[in-house]
């Protein structure tokens, strides 16, 4: 910080300065200024303002005032994991076609949500993302130390945007059908680099495997909020 | 049917509402009718209303109102808490409590074993059956 500059002229009350227009004239050295600039304060050179561009004035007044929205210029955070949520750790998911599937948590996205794998052989359940609100972290955590998930984002899970094609009225039908079931080899892939060394880690653990193939579910008198996950 | 646990200075008994939930206290002293002062090597001696206490079959042998080293050497000369671990009551609360603390995953290895279990009790049944039979 620099230091505070010292006022050559102070306000002594609010609307009273110390020193008079002529000799503040003196302090600030403009006698002194002059006289080395040959009698004359030294300017800067006019600086060309463009000619004013001439507005038309509009062909088309809109009949309602439209108010427009305030501006947001808010970015959202990612959502704060829970405690119970942490890398490697088993989680149960509670909606959706894989309800109740005990699965492995791998990291969180930008977009907040939490990427997850089954692994894919043991229950089914892909590479998918899922919503925190809408799992159960349990206290199993298994390794994932030997698992690259970084080349895994938002975008790799978007849809895919179909090129579109004009087609005649019968062809509509048919062609439809074949372009959307089979998952690219590429994902494939993906999935199996992923479950790889994660196997190998169930695998150490004795029953893991199966804990992760059965689901989930309530049976008559447990209680949930009695039940230790 | 006469009774066998009598409120007595020296009975332990089990805390079974409030704050000391779960505790094993000893009786030190009765206050009136409805209370007993009460104390614990790991609480401060404090009154408690009858109700609040259930009374276990262990007693141990104090004077009135002991002091608190007195009351721990008395407690360790009787063995409270070995007696208590091994009473079925006692071992009870211990399932309990470790059933309460199961993990989902042990959850999931406790009924595999339940099941594996059940299917060999079953076998052997079936073999004492069929040599019945035959």
């Amino acid at each position: 910080m620099a230091p505070k500059q010292k006022t050559r002229n102070p306000e002594l009350i609010p609307g009273v300065r110390k020193v008079s227009r002529s000799q503040m004239y003196h302090k600030r050295g403009l006698w002194a200024i002059k006289a080395k600039n040959g009698g004359k304060f030294p300017v800067h050179a006019k600086q060309e303002t463009l000619a004013a561009v001439e507005e038309k004035p509009p062909k088309f007044y809109p009949a309602d005032d439209i108010k427009k929205p305030l501006s947001n210029k808010r970015t959202a955070k990612p959502t704060k994991l829970r405690a119970s949520v942490t890398p490697g750790t088993v989680l149960i998911i509670l909606t959706g076609r894989f309800k109740g599937k005990r699965v492995v948590f791998l990291k969180q996205l930008t977009s907040g949500l939490l990427l997850v794998t089954g692994p894919y052989k043991v229950n089914g359940v892909p590479l998918r993302r899922v919503n925190q609100a809408y799992v159960i972290g349990t206290s199993t955590k298994v390794d994932i130390s030997g698992v690259d998930v970084s080349k895994f984002d938002d975008k790799y899970f978007g849809k895919q945007v179909e090129k579109k094609k004009k087609k005649g009225e019968t062809e509509f039908f048919e062609a439809d059908k074949q372009e959307k079931n089979t998952l690219p080899t590429e994902k494939k892939d993906d999935q199996k680099a992923v479950d790889a060394p994660l196997l190998k880690a169930l695998e150490a653990v004795p029953d893991l495997k199966a804990y992760l193939g059965a689901r989930f579910s309530l049976k008559a008198g447990i209680k949930p909020h009695e039940l230790v996950f | 049917m006469p009774f066998k646990r009598f409120v007595e200075i020296g009975r332990v008994a089990l805390v079974n509402y409030g704050e000391d939930y779960g505790k094993l206290v000893v009786i030190v002293d009765v206050i009136d009718q409805n209370r007993a002062l009460v104390d614990s090597p790991d609480m401060v001696r404090s009154q408690m209303n009858f109700k609040r206490l259930s009374l276990t079959d262990i007693k141990i042998d104090i004077k009135r109102v002991p002091k608190k080293k007195a009351l721990v050497a008395a407690m360790e000369a009787a063995d409270v808490k070995g007696k208590w671990e091994k009473s079925s009551w006692g071992r009870k609360l211990i399932v309990q409590k470790r059933r309460a603390s199961l993990n989902d995953f042990d959850r999931f290895k406790l009924m595999i074993a339940k099941i594996k279990k059940a299917g060999v009790v079953r076998q052997e049944l079936a073999k004492l059956k069929k040599e019945i039979a035959s």
